[in-house]
């Protein structure tokens, strides 16, 4: 079955994908941090089974412990568990469906999160199939949830709804414009956070960023969506006219070519050399300058990563070599297509 | 040491956990750190709450003078515990703790007053309200996908529990 990430999605040549997460605790235990291995087993069974039969989608089911490092980290890279998650094993299992769109961790920080992936910008589809599923454990569970502060979680600052909703952004030409400051702090006033996507810093790897909510508590899912699709609309449109203006100048043009021409044609590519680049062929291409599906290429930057080519490997390999492969992977990617 | 994740630069980033006493260790590279997310954890919001909560509890205590430590009848936990880590234990230190906590909720998110979604377990008053939430989220996405007829349901809808909502409301008074 193919993955989520290589469909097509709305707004996609801005938008690469949207993540609904629903943060979740059984009432009668304690939070995962204080809680025994025996305890988190059942709650992990507990939930396991009240999915399995709600029926809603097919879930393959996963202890953490019986994974190998690299296919966990290999799982941090393509965002379906989170970096905590992946920090410790024990007691710690993940239900994922078949295309990836829906995991959910168990005993990460709460005892469920609960994720929807989908590609494009997509909230109220992909919030729709949480709302769905939550709905469905809520009929068999016994969640922790008062009726000041909503949904009980183990931080509070996810107290309320317990809903994160984030869309990833490439933006390239917003950042090679020197606006990125600029949009970070408008975008705060607004209750709303972005950061780099992969790597921290102001200039995170293939310009891709990640916008979501930060507030709540007193705001519904309803208001929370609204506000995030209403600024990652303005923010699909400025990068746009950015794009445009930036193209325009030949030298600009010039890079993109170029890049392409590297990618195309190297031998070798570290995995910063690659996001540095493809990132500039991903940007030719949403303007209509390099004739290549935007699928293929949000396809390479999900796999090209390094545990991830491990994964598929199913070997750990040395930095040179998985360099040579993923230059070699990317070379068959690109091939005679401009 | 070399980092785990790329093998390539020196590993200087050292995180050590312990969860419910085993240990596990990872050493990672500055840009590997940064990329799995733990940069967040040193500079995430977990140690400015506890700096947060920390301002009330010296407060607390120096009132309480060296009274018995308040704990939550369910995981033990004192507010020290919650102020330090950042974290409650259990969903029960909410109850327990939570006058203690309102101004720090207050501050991080604004409000106070949950609104929409409602979990099942909740009161009858408060799963009404969550419907009508709930209606106008499925109102919002009718409306960005054009369909007017189902957007025109769900208003009728919303109208009709507001209206049960208010005579619930004049019989509590």
């Amino acid at each position: 079955m193919s993955k989520w990430y290589i469909e097509k999605g709305a707004e996609g040549d801005v938008v690469l994908s949207t993540r609904i997460r629903l943060a979740r605790n059984l009432k009668d235990y304690l939070f995962p941090t204080k809680l025994d291995l025996k305890g988190r087993q059942q709650v992990n069974s507990l939930v396991k089974d009240a999915l399995l039969e709600s029926g809603s989608g097919s879930f393959g089911y996963l202890e953490m412990k019986d994974l190998t490092r690299t296919q966990a980290v290999s799982l941090v890279e393509r965002h379906l568990i989170s970096p905590e998650f992946a920090s410790s094993f024990e007691g710690r299992a993940l239900m994922l469906t078949e295309d990836e769109s829906v995991s959910i961790m168990l005993c990460e920080e709460d005892h469920i999160r609960l994720q929807v992936m989908k590609a494009g910008l997509a909230l109220q589809e992909a919030y729709k199939i949480a709302d769905e599923i939550d709905t469905e454990l809520d009929q068999k569970l016994n969640y922790a949830f008062d009726e000041r502060i909503g949904y009980l979680t183990q931080c509070p600052t996810n107290l309320g709804t317990a809903m994160r909703a984030s869309v990833m952004l490439h933006l390239p030409a917003l950042t090679r414009s020197g606006n990125m400051n600029r949009l970070a702090a408008t975008v705060a006033k607004l209750g709303l956070t972005i950061r780099g996507a992969y790597g921290e810093g102001s200039a995170p790897k293939g310009d891709i960023y990640q916008l979501s909510n930060q507030i709540t508590l007193g705001i519904t899912e309803a208001a929370a969506l609204e506000n995030l699709q209403s600024i990652t609309s303005q923010l699909v449109k400025q990068e746009r006219e950015a794009a445009k203006i930036l193209l325009q100048k030949e030298e600009n043009a010039d890079r993109v070519w170029r890049a392409l021409g590297v990618l195309q044609t190297a031998r070798l590519l570290s995995g910063d050399e690659f996001m540095e680049l493809i990132s500039l062929v991903r940007l030719g291409a949403a303007n209509g300058l390099l004739p290549f599906e935007l699928e293929k290429i949000n396809e390479l930057i999900v796999n090209m990563q390094p545990a991830t080519i491990n994964s598929m490997e199913g070997k750990t390999l040395k930095a040179p070599q998985r360099d040579a492969l993923r230059a070699q992977k990317v070379r068959e990617t690109l091939k005679n297509q401009a | 040491m070399l980092c785990q994740y790329c093998e390539r630069n020196e590993a200087t980033t050292h995180i050590k956990r312990v969860v419910n006493g085993e240990m596990t260790q990872t050493h990672l590279c500055g840009d590997c750190a940064a990329h799995l997310g733990y940069g967040d954890v040193f500079s995430g919001f977990s140690l400015n709450l506890g700096e947060l909560l920390g301002g009330f509890t010296n407060a607390a205590l120096h009132s309480a003078g060296e009274a018995k430590v308040l704990r939550c009848p369910k995981c033990g936990n004192s507010f020290e515990d919650i102020a330090r880590e950042g974290k409650l234990g259990c969903a029960e230190c909410y109850a327990a703790f939570y006058d203690k906590l309102l101004p720090s909720l207050q501050r991080l998110h604004g409000r106070i007053q949950h609104s929409g979604k409602v979990a099942d377990s909740a009161g009858e008053k408060i799963k009404l309200k969550g419907r009508i939430d709930k209606l106008k989220t499925d109102l919002a996405a009718a409306v960005a996908e054009q369909n007017f007829e189902l957007a025109a349901e769900l208003r009728d809808e919303i109208k009709a529990l507001e209206k049960e909502q208010d005579a619930g409301v004049q019989e509590g008074e």
